[in-house]
């Protein structure tokens, strides 16, 4: 509710997959509804699966929000590509991009779910990793 | 369909009670957790759900924990609620029970 101003956080979904992050940005939007900005990235940049910097800044920016982003992702390079997306934002929105420690797509459906109530960055987090709390 | 015996309290310390049946297909999975726990938020009063009147009690804020509690259909949904917008948002949660979620 003290985001009410600013927008609703962003869900960014990253999986090796295309498809995966395109399946996970769908239970969002049907689920969840239309009221929080996301977007999906996932595969190499030569269309195999895999993930790439360059595709995640882009989701980023696509689901920014004054609010804050919330990174979902799937296994190793997937976070640590993340991570290299955030560190190379620029420093005023470095801060308010978390990657969540949560399961891709229940996180993602979770994360918009805390979000589309208008909650802090940090609440989103804290939802999508009950998971594995 | 059993919140008939909803116990009314004056005071915003006494929390409201009621309970209704899901009447749902699916029981309380994944989309209608959502949808409650949407609604659940819109409210600044604390609630919660069991499957029992005695709990164990659930914040119907949060969609893991709702979503944990796997409640199938048929199965009687306490509602526990406790602030100065405790009485409508008691309502708005017995509403969309009633109403299958939408889904019915």
């Amino acid at each position: 509710m003290n985001s009410q101003d600013r927008g609703n956080v962003g869900i960014v979904i990253v999986s090796h997959s295309p498809k995966i992050a395109e399946g996970a940005a769908d239970m969002v939007r049907q689920m969840v509804g239309n009221a929080v900005p996301l977007a999906w990235t996932g595969g190499d940049v030569d269309g195999g699966l895999g993930t790439n910097v360059a595709g995640i800044l882009e989701a980023i920016e696509a689901a920014w929000s004054p609010s804050g982003v919330a990174v979902l992702v799937d296994l190793g390079g997937a976070e640590t590509n993340s991570e290299m997306a955030v560190e190379m934002l620029a420093e005023d929105r470095r801060a308010r991009v978390v990657v969540c420690n949560a399961p891709v797509v229940e996180g993602a459906v979770i994360a918009a779910t805390e979000s589309s109530g208008g909650s802090s960055l940090a609440a989103v987090k804290r939802s999508a990793e009950e998971f594995y709390a | 369909m059993h919140d008939a015996h909803a116990s009314r309290a004056g005071e915003t310390s006494v929390p409201l009670t009621a309970s209704a049946v899901l009447v749902n297909k699916v029981g309380l999975h994944a989309r209608p957790s959502v949808k409650l726990t949407q609604c659940a938020k819109r409210f600044a009063a604390k609630i919660e759900l069991a499957l029992s009147g005695d709990g164990p009690w659930t914040d119907a804020k949060s969609p893991v924990k709702v979503m944990r509690v796997k409640a199938p259909q048929g199965a009687t949904l306490h509602f526990r609620v406790t602030g100065p917008d405790g009485e409508v948002a008691l309502a708005a949660v017995l509403a969309l029970v009633h109403d299958g979620f939408g889904e019915a």
